[in-house]
Parts: C-alpha cells; structure tokens; sequence
C-alpha cells in the first residue's frame, strides 16, 4: 500500500527486517491503516495517495544527507539554510536569466548545495572545530545571505518555466516524480554507505575516529566528502523546494534541521557516530510527515504535533538504549559462558 | 574521544600543562573583553545614538535572556553537554504563566508555578542523560520539540496579554530612574552571575563539573558522582530558562508559544564566542557574559547603523565560527613550529 513496507523488503534481505527500519515501517503501516479506516480520504484516492508519497520527499532527502554526516560523528545544522538558499538562487535564476536551460539551473543549484556543503566541510576538517559549532554558525550565515539577498521578495509561480514546476507535480505510472527521486536519492545513498569503500570508511570514522585514523584512513577527506554529499543533498531538496511549492521567500525550509536530525535519530541512526543506515533515516522521515498529517485525523489538535514528535524521538531513543543494554548483557553472559567452559568448569 | 586525542598530543610536550592552559584561558577570556571594548568603542564614536542611556538600556533588555540562560548553559557545556531545549522550556514558561493568569491566577503564583516546571523539564533532560546515558545533543532536540510542542498545544497561535502594569514595570523598571542606562531587572542577573560565578571557580561542584568535563570516567574513578554533577546542571538550565521565560513575558506583556523560538542558537553562540570549549573542560563566566554582550553589542551597533536584521544574522554566524577556528588554527600553528623544532633534531619518523 504505501512505498516504504515493499521497498524495504526488496532491496534488504532479512538481516534488516529485524533492525529498526522494520519497526519503522510497521509504525508507519499502522499510522496510515488506522488513519485510513477513519478518514478514507487519507490514503486512497489519488489526491490522498499522491500526498501520501509526495509530503515527505523533501524531508527524505535532508534526512539521507543528515543521516550520512551523523553516520561519520558529525552534523550538520546548515541544511535547512542549504536548501533555502539553493531554492531562491534557483528561483532568480529563472527570474534573472529567461529561457536558461532547464537541467543547466537544476544542475546549478544542486551544484551551489555542493560549494556550500563544501565550505563546511573545510571549515570542520581542516580548522577540526566539532561540526556543531560550524554549522551552527553557516545556519546563521547561509541564511542570512538567503533573507539579505531575498529581503522581502519572493518567487512566484508565474516567474518560473511551467516545464520546471511540473516536476514538482507531475507522476510517472501514478507515482509523484518527486518521490521516485527520493527513493533514487535513499537507492544510491544506501548502496555508497553498504556496499563502496568510503562509505563503510564513514562507519569506521564514527565508531572510533582516533583507530581509523591509526589504521590509515583519510579522516579529514572523508569526513568532508561526509559533508560536500549532505550538501549536495540539501541542494537537490531546494530545486525541488522550488519545483513543487512554485513560490520561494527567504523562510523557505526554516527549522527543518532539527526535523532532519530528528527523522534520522527515529529511524536508528545514532547521533554518538557509527551507527544506523540512510534507509532508517529515510524511514523516520516518512513516519515524521505521516504522523503530521495523520494527527489531525486521529482527533490531537495540529499544535500538538510537535510534542508528540518530541515524546516519539525520546521513546526511540530509549528504545535504542535498552536494546543495547540488553545486547551487551547477553555478549557479556555468552562470554563468561565460554570463558567458564574453557576452564572446563559447569555452567551455571 | 577527541578530547583524548588531543590530551596524547599534548602530553608529550611534557611543558607545564596547567601553567599553559591557563594562560590561554586568559589569553581567551581577555581577547573576548577587548573585543567587546573595541566594538563598544568604535560604535560609540562612529555610529549615531549608540552611546545614548537609552541604547545601552535596550541593549541590556535584549540581551538579559541570552546572557540569563548562558550562565548555566556555561556549566552545561564545560561539562561537555549541551542544553538545545533551553528556548522551547522558555516559551513553555511563558505559556504556564499565560495560561494560568488567565485562569485567574496572580501573577506571582503563576510564575512560581513556571519555575517548578522549568526544574522538572530540566531534570527529565537531567534524567535521560545523568542516568540513561543518552547523548544530551539527541536528548535536548528531542525535548526542544517536547516543551516546544507543550507550549504550542496549550496556547495554539493565541497570546495571553493584559498582565498588571506593575508586574510589567518589573521588567522595565530603571535602576536610577527615567532616562538612565541600567534596568532594575539587571539586578536579577548580577545576582544569578555571581552565584553561578561562584558555584563554578570555587567550590568543590564547579571543580566537578570541570572534571567530568575533561573525563568523564577519570572522574568517576576519583569519587566524582558524574550523574548527580550532570542531573543537576541541566536542572539549573531548566529553571533558570523558566526564569528567562517569566522575563521574556513580563517584558513584552505577551505570553506565546512561539516566543523566543531559536534562541538556543544565540545562547550557544554566545557561550562559545565566550571562550567556553565544547569539547567541555575549559571556560569560564566572565568570559561567556563578554562573549554574550559582545553579540548583543554588535547586534545593536549593526542595527543603529541600519544594518538589515539578516546580515546582523550573518555577523553572529562569523563571530561564532571566527570564535573557534582561530584558536585551532593558532594553536595548530603553534604546534607545528613546535614538531619541526623537534624534527630538527631527531630523524624524521616515516608517516606512510
């Protein structure tokens, strides 16, 4: 019924169905089963389908650039600020530039993300300030540039090509454009992270920075390749911004960090480095959006979605602790088990 | 783990550590104070109005919430943690003392009230991380969109005014009457900072919060009790954040949910242009209340010199990132001098 459940029984066998994405998806299921049963319209209809996949595509997209840089230790506040910036320098140059080709502006602003996921990314590798700290201050920078450039002007849906605003819209087979990129974007994402030799170097650098680095992986270019990815990402998430809400100001995706931040911890990955995948964090960006649009339905006033956004990330994260509480109880016992038969003496 | 990384380089150099580390602490600290004068100073000769009373008065109004939470928030992060919820329990405190003065309340009981949610919102932040163990940067977002929520969902997009006017001059008041620079409310602040000054450079619970810090473990081994030094912090946060949110009402006579949305970022810029490491282990009070005026001066200075509110916003994200990339890279700087005087004299060891 929705995307996620097949997706991920598709591309991950088993070994992941147990972990926290299937725990994800099953919450996901039973949002949208239960919200549908008392409001049809939810989920089945094409307008109800079509939001259903479209409303978290943006959110994915940031959570898998999140996802990516908390994965090697870090992260990165400014992709809220990326995406508004790539939106309005998108829009203008539409406005600015008439009859620009259309994948030179997409590829320009996706390119814009890059440069300046770029500059974090030097900035945290070379001056080896913690990614909080400079990216706390780019938030405040990038989107300065955005609100000083922009000031009170804004793009409107007549300025931009209706060629660049159906990509916002239009469906392929009945499935939002938009939403395949996502899934394109989680596809790859979660392939370099599994299965390349950088991506297992991020899991190595944020499960123990100080061993990998003795054993001779290159930290710094890692870590700002982490960071050039998360904000190519957030330029891609802008383009699309402007694609499919047609209209930019200098708010555009103001706050949506600690969404991003907060859907990758939801879907598993551990903000102390080293742990999780960019499907999780894709997931818990579709169970963040679902749960905002499905409260509502389910009778909890709109201003309460954030509290119970809170209260969910909480849970996860307790979640998260107790079952490795409980690993590391059983590793131990399994130890002591084995130490006890060396000895050759009886197990208790 | 960086911090480790960063004790093995330096130990090798076997100076006298403590001697070094001090001497760049105020090195640190009065970097941040001349650089408060100097911004003082040029706005006063070169910008019109700025070293009017009734500037300098606005200014402290301003910036009396972010310096407010920053005295706790200084212990926080010394301790290497962080608070990020400290401006959603803002706003959520000054919803309860909305709400219920809107239920009849008297405003003083309202705020009481405040003041003990902020402590028990504290210590949930105090609990998941002292005793579950939680990273506080998960935790604190997590409960940045809690309070944050709380308040929103209680109040929605309503605001609760028409509080007494003499509750409100409380946050107006001058200290020496109409026309001079300091607000009576500063009073509040001055004691809190001495307080909290007090707390942290000399009593054996500063000392803690210093070694939890710069170990945790090491000072679990040396009888620090890690979690109770922890919980205790981010209870103080809570409260005094609570506090700041009783101001923030009084101040604008209007309780929101979406008051001081963002501030968290303000504060933490504010600690950390104050020469407080997020490493944690290193900082100290008076630096953080320069690096807050600092930011607060600058904001005003762009502001009378009609310096648009975003690139005012561009100037606090430089200072932030100029506040801790200097430092390395100097010291970066300074260390390498120092291999290679070392290399000098002994064959160079192969690296790959």
């Amino acid at each position: 019924m929705s995307v996620a459940p097949t997706f991920a029984k598709r591309d991950w066998p088993l070994m992941l169905v147990r972990r926290r994405e299937f725990g994800v998806v099953a919450a996901v299921v039973v949002l949208v089963t239960v919200t549908t049963v008392i409001n049809p319209g939810f989920a089945i209809g094409s307008d109800g389908f079509r939001n259903l996949l479209l409303t978290p595509s943006l959110l994915v997209i940031l959570a898998v650039a999140q996802a990516i840089v908390i994965i090697t230790k870090n992260v990165d506040l400014s992709v809220s600020a990326v995406l508004g910036l790539t939106a309005y320098a998108t829009g203008l140059l539409f406005t600015d530039v008439p009859g620009a080709p259309l994948p030179l502006v997409v590829v320009a602003g996706i390119g814009l993300g890059a440069v300046l996921g770029a500059v974090n990314g030097f900035l945290v590798s070379v001056a080896r300030v913690p990614s909080l700290v400079i990216t706390l201050g780019t938030l405040y920078i990038y989107r300065g540039i955005d609100v000083a450039w922009a000031g009170s002007d804004r793009i409107n849906a007549t300025d931009l090509p209706s060629q660049f605003t159906a990509l916002g819209t239009a469906s392929l087979l009945g499935i939002p454009v938009m939403s395949i990129v996502a899934v394109a974007v989680v596809a790859i994402a979660a392939y370099v992270m599994s299965q390349t030799r950088a991506g297992r170097q991020m899991y190595a650098i944020g499960s123990n920075g100080y061993a990998a680095q003795l054993y001779g992986l290159a930290v710094r270019r890692t870590v700002f390749i982490g960071f050039v990815a998360s904000g190519t990402l957030a330029g891609l998430a802008g383009v699309l911004f402007a694609a499919r809400y047609a209209t930019v100001s200098s708010n555009a995706g103001f706050g949506m960090e600690l969404q991003a931040v907060a859907a990758a911890v939801l879907g598993g990955v551990a903000i102390v480095g080293g742990i999780g995948t960019v499907l999780g964090a894709a997931l818990g960006a579709v169970l963040l959006t679902t749960i905002s649009r499905a409260l509502p339905t389910l009778g909890i006033g709109d201003f309460w979605q954030q509290a119970v956004l809170g209260a969910l990330i909480i849970g996860a994260i307790v979640l998260d602790r107790a079952i490795a509480a409980r690993q590391a109880r059983r590793l131990r016992s399994a130890h002591a088990r084995a130490a006890a038969v060396a000895r050759k003496e009886p197990v208790s | 783990m960086t911090t480790t990384m960063d004790a093995s380089r330096r130990t090798p150099a076997a100076r006298p550590v403590a001697a070094r580390a001090r001497s760049l602490l105020l090195g640190r600290d009065a970097a941040v104070i001349v650089l408060l004068v100097a911004v003082w100073l040029i706005g006063s000769v070169s910008v019109d109005n700025f070293a009017k009373p009734n500037t300098v008065y606005f200014l402290l109004l301003d910036v009396l919430p972010i310096v407010l939470i920053a005295l706790p928030m200084t212990m926080v992060v010394i301790a290497a943690e962080i608070d990020l919820s400290v401006a959603s329990m803002l706003g959520l405190s000054s919803v309860i003392v909305g709400v219920l003065f809107q239920h009849g309340w008297p405003v003083w009981a309202a705020a009481v009230v405040a003041l003990g949610i902020g402590a028990v919102g504290g210590a949930l932040n105090g609990f998941l991380v002292a005793t579950v163990g939680l990273p506080s940067l998960a935790v604190t977002v997590a409960t940045l969109a809690l309070f944050r929520g709380i308040a929103v969902g209680l109040l929605g997009t309503k605001a609760v005014t028409g509080f007494p006017e003499s509750y409100k001059d409380l946050a107006s008041d001058r200290l020496f009457g109409p026309g001079t620079a300091i607000p009576a409310v500063l009073l509040v602040f001055v004691v809190l900072a001495i307080g909290f000054g007090v707390l942290l450079h000399f009593t054996a619970f500063g000392r803690a919060t210093y070694a939890v810090g710069m170990s945790a473990e090491t000072s679990r081994f040396s009888g620090v009790n890690v979690r109770a030094v922890k919980f205790w912090l981010f209870v103080a946060t809570g409260a005094v954040s609570a506090l700041a949110g009783i101001y923030w009402t009084l101040r604008y006579g209007s309780a929101r949910g979406d008051n001081a949305v963002g501030l968290e970022l303000t504060v933490v810029a504010a600690v950390l242009v104050g020469g407080v490491s997020i490493f944690g282990g290193r900082g100290a009070i008076p630096g953080v209340i320069a690096g807050a005026l600092l930011i607060g001066a600058l904001r005003a200075v762009l502001r009378l010199a009609d310096v648009s509110a975003d690139a005012i916003n561009i100037a606090t994200g430089v200072v932030l990132i100029a506040s801790v990339v200097f430092p390395r890279i100097l010291s970066g700087v300074r260390g390498r001098r120092r291999r290679s005087r070392r290399r000098g004299l002994e064959p160079e060891p192969s690296l790959e």
